[in-house]
């Protein structure tokens, strides 16, 4: 019985931490409708710096002092951030923002590692709780006991600050309606930046406390912004007291969870986040969203299939493709072989984002799903190459199947925040399942048969599943099946009104979306010989992302290009620096904020350009169209 | 009139928001081919109405029955399945598509064709689209990327999308509502044609008191939440708690209208 208690107890002191982050993040998500996918970054940012102040000063001032000046200097770092780079992206589409915030957690990740070294920092105990108290024989560290008490205090605080003061109730009207408070005259840009200093604050609050109890590392930030996602998912995001409950839930799932699944403890939080999606959409303590904005929305350039010139020019670039190995070497085909698979995958994720407005934030994890479904049934079961091919990727189908049943129900960034916890979830079953998934090990000697053993061989059925694959979705982009996906995107609303079950039809978009995945992982386990749970993880989801991203996200090719000058660009950037992360970050962000239309939509807004210059007298009454885009209240 | 079928009949229809109730106990039936005005004024309860009526709405109390079939708890996509079109007061189209497609994916539910994955939608119904957008006069724009639109144009593409499932009762929140007089005045008389002709029930708002008089066959008046007046066109002018309301509101009648009133 003891042995329960404490266990509940150290239950409750993990929410400390997790209660600060995730409050932060609703406070700033309340205010400014961003969800900041750095606050992982800014949490463990203020674990490292006050790994270096406690350090450096002595005595419980110094200790004490220190974990809240590393709080403030983050919080002047995140008021940096937001001056320079968030206050150019408020008025863009949520993806935009997303990808922005995931792309300083990038930097972030790298620049830690550049100041403090790879290796694990263990901290100082905290003056004053270094002992431990005795419960019938139980140990209870009176750390543990000091935020249990702390994140009720902070509760409190939180409470005062908006109940009693001016900035709190200016605070609470901007969370329930902007326009109105700046038609108050209030000073917006200095609401918001101060709201999102408060936010940082309590994130790097929660790392900086963490030193006692847990080692420093650089990837703390991937750790926690999962579990936050996961409770504001179910708190409520906006809500600081669904915050602490989902926090407190969170972490008391965790600990018991450990008990009962010692392997796969995740599972028991996923079940729960499962439940609560299905009773309350919009979690536990949260209102209902109003519809969110459209994912995309810079342009309003409707697709058209290909005309027949440019199918031509389409196979013929195949055809181009299909005669490297005549005259590169192994290890360009190699590469081509890769770069043919990430064309799968990008497009995979581009139907499901821009033709579906699904920003997928896991997407990796369908295309991991593929990969361990060809190594269970080449090695385990020991199929032939061609069976495992085509089987394997039916477990990324069964993996898309059920998460996306759940991710459906939810749009915008709480889709974004939810499959990224999925893909999170796969992840860590991946990792921590050693006995079926070898975990970090992984599963080794998964080689292709002969007859696709050769570097030649392997490209030319990459490259034709790949040609396939594209073609395939592009066909359905314009069969009955994505005009209505298209049109869910463009108008809820209006596609409801017209006999459109949305939800049903944005599943078997994800399904689609999950099983093409499946086939380049599927592909990628036989290029090398191997699966591992990087796979399934979060970079790998991020690429994908910027291949869409850089190729153009509302065009309908765009994946194609994106993907290979991506893919080019990474191997050769990983081959020349150490920092590809820094970089990767930082040119996601240049992306976002210089040059959101990608690739392809800029030569397509050249083209057009060109096109209605040419033929202006033609067109009747221009005049009359204001490029309005009218959305769904 | 008495043979011809009641098509909609709504029953003691209550909605409530907080203290404030939107919509109090309205009762009111509708038959094929009649064209029903609810008018009111702003806030009285006209949008909400309309939102139970097409299911986007789930009333507190109060029956709605079309066609005999009871609609209440059933989803905007059910109800429609059952042949009910809806414009909305603020347009709900798809931008990134082209007119023409905008009315393509109407035909394509109405077709059952939802999940067809490898079918081409480059010809589906296109002729069948067509003939819709050149109904509502807006033929010459079906190439037209639907996001560069003015918003009466809108109006009438909303219009063709409503009429796809060839609808036994149409619902019209405001059709012309940010429409030159003239374009209004056009858009209702073309509903009222095409309503007559197939024989379809419309039930609409309107501020225009002049396109009101001159198409209803009967009109609900509507103040906070309850019906107050309900009659034809002559009956409702006349009716001194209407003009009060109306008055106080600043939307007087046309002189035309209440010299023909004669009151
Ligand atoms: N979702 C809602 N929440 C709260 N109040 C609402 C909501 N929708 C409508 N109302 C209120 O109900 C009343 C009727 O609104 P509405 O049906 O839009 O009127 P109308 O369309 O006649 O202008 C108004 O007082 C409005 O403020
Ligand atoms: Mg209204």
């Amino acid at each position: 019985m003891a042995f329960y208690f404490v266990q509940f107890l150290t239950g409750l002191a993990s929410a400390a931490s997790l209660f600060l982050v995730a409050s932060g993040l609703s406070i700033i998500f309340g205010v400014t409708r961003i969800v900041n996918f750095a606050h992982g970054a800014f949490y463990m940012l203020g674990a490292y710096v006050a790994f270096t102040l406690t350090e450096r000063f002595s005595g419980a001032v110094g200790f004490w002092g220190g974990i809240v000046l590393a709080s403030l200097i983050v919080a002047v770092v995140g008021v940096i951030v937001e001056m320079v780079l968030l206050r150019r992206i408020y008025h863009a589409p949520e993806l935009f923002q997303l990808l922005a915030t995931f792309g300083l957690t990038l930097m972030v990740q790298d620049i830690v590692v550049l100041i403090w070294g790879p290796d694990d920092l263990l901290g100082r105990r905290a003056p004053g709780f270094k002992g431990a108290v005795d419960f019938f024989g139980q140990n209870i560290p009176s750390y543990d006991l000091f935020l249990i008490g702390l994140s009720p205090v902070v509760l409190g605080i939180l409470w005062l600050l908006f109940q009693r003061t001016r900035w709190g109730v200016l605070v609470r009207a901007a969370t329930q309606d902007r326009d109105m408070v700046a038609a108050l005259g209030v000073n917006q840009k200095w609401l918001f930046t101060s709201v999102f200093a408060l936010g940082v604050f309590l994130a790097a609050l929660g790392g900086a406390l963490q030193i006692p109890r847990d080692a420093v590392h650089h990837a703390l930030d991937l750790r926690i912004i999962v579990d936050v996602f996961v409770v504001v998912v179910i708190g409520g995001l906006g809500s600081i007291i669904g915050a602490f409950v989902a926090a407190v839930l969170v972490s008391e799932l965790n600990a018991f969870g450990i008990l009962i699944f010692p392997k796969i403890s995740i599972i028991l939080v996923f079940l729960v986040m499962a439940v609560v999606l299905i009773v309350r959409p919009w979690g536990l303590f949260g209102k209902p969203e109003a519809a969110a904005r459209r994912t995309p929305g810079l342009t309003v350039n409707p697709w058209r299939p290909l005309t027949s010139n440019e199918r031509w020019l389409a196979i013929s670039a195949l055809a181009v493709a299909a005669m490297l190995p005549l005259l590169a070497g192994n290890y360009a085909l190699t590469v081509g072989s890769e770069i043919a698979i990430f064309v799968i995958f990008a497009a995979s994720l581009h139907f499901l984002m821009s033709v579906g407005g699904l920003a997928s934030f896991g997407h990796a994890a369908y295309f991991g799903l593929g990969a361990y479904g060809v190594a269970f049934l080449a090695k385990a079961a020991g199929l032939p190459m061609i069976v495992s091919l085509l089987m394997g990727p039916l477990l990324g189908l069964l993996g898309a199947a059920i998460f996306g049943f759940f991710a459906v129900q939810l749009t915008g960034v709480y889709f974004a925040m939810l499959t990224l916890a999925f893909a999170q979830i796969v992840w860590s079953i991946a990792f921590q399942w050693v006995t079926v998934t070898g975990g970090d090990n992984g599963i080794l000697g998964v080689w292709p048969e002969k007859w696709a053993a050769g570097p030649a061989s392997f490209y030319w059925l990459s490259l034709g599943i790949a040609a396939i694959a594209v073609a395939l979705l592009r066909v359905i982009v314009f069969s009955p099946f994505g005009f209505a996906l298209r049109a869910t995107r463009d108008s809820l609303l209006r596609s409801e009104a017209i006999g459109i079950n949305g939800k049903r039809v944005q599943w078997t978009a994800f399904v689609i979306a999950g099983t093409v995945a499946g086939f380049a992982g599927a592909l990628f386990a036989y290029l090398k010989g191997s699966v591992f749970p990087d796979s399934l993880g979060i970079s790998l989801s991020v690429d994908a992302l910027v291949m869409v991203l850089l190729g153009g996200v509302e065009t309908v090719s765009g994946a194609v290009v994106g993907a290979i000058v991506f893919k080019a660009l990474n191997i050769w950037l990983v081959s020349q620096t150490d920092l590809s992360k820094l970089v990767l970050g930082g040119f996601v962000v240049l992306i976002v904020v210089a040059f959101p239309k990608g690739i392809v939509g800029v030569l397509e807004t050249i083209r057009n350009r060109r096109r209605s210059s040419s033929s202006k007298s033609s067109s009747p009454d221009s005049s009359l169209a204001t490029s309005r885009i009218e959305t769904a209240e | 009139m008495s043979m011809v079928p009641t098509l909609l009949s709504v029953e003691n229809l209550s909605k409530s928001y907080g203290g404030v109730h939107a919509v109090r106990s309205v009762s009111f039936s509708l038959r094929s081919g009649e064209i029903l005005a609810l008018i009111g004024p702003n806030g009285a309860g006209k949008s909400t109405c309309f939102d139970m009526l097409n299911g986007q709405n789930t009333p507190d109390s109060g029956r709605i029955k079309l066609l005999g079939e009871d609609t209440v708890g059933k989803k905007p996509r059910q109800v429609w399945r059952l042949g009910v079109g809806r414009t909305f007061q603020i347009t709900a189209t798809f931008p990134t598509m082209t007119v023409r497609e905008n009315v393509q994916v109407a035909l394509v539910s109405y077709g059952r064709q939802l999940f067809n994955l490898f079918g081409s939608t480059a010809n589906y119904a296109r002729d069948e689209a067509g003939r819709l957008l050149d109904l509502v006069g807006m033929g010459a724009y079906a190439e037209r990327p639907c996001g560069e639109l003015a918003y009466g144009d809108l109006k009438r593409l909303e219009l063709a999308i409503a009429l796809a499932n060839q609808p036994k009762l149409l619902l019209m929140d405001e059709p012309t509502a940010g429409m030159a007089p003239r374009e209004r005045v056009e858009l209702m008389r073309l509903t009222a044609e095409i309503a007559r002709e197939k024989s379809i029930g419309v039930l609409f708002t309107e501020h225009d008191m002049d396109v009101v008089f001159e198409h209803a066959d009967r009109i609900l008046v509507l103040n906070r939440g309850s019906l107050i007046a309900e009659g034809t066109p002559e009956q409702v002018r006349g009716n001194p708690q209407v003009r009060a309301i109306y008055l106080g509101e600043g939307l007087v009648y046309d002189a035309r209208h209440r010299e023909g009133a004669g009151a």
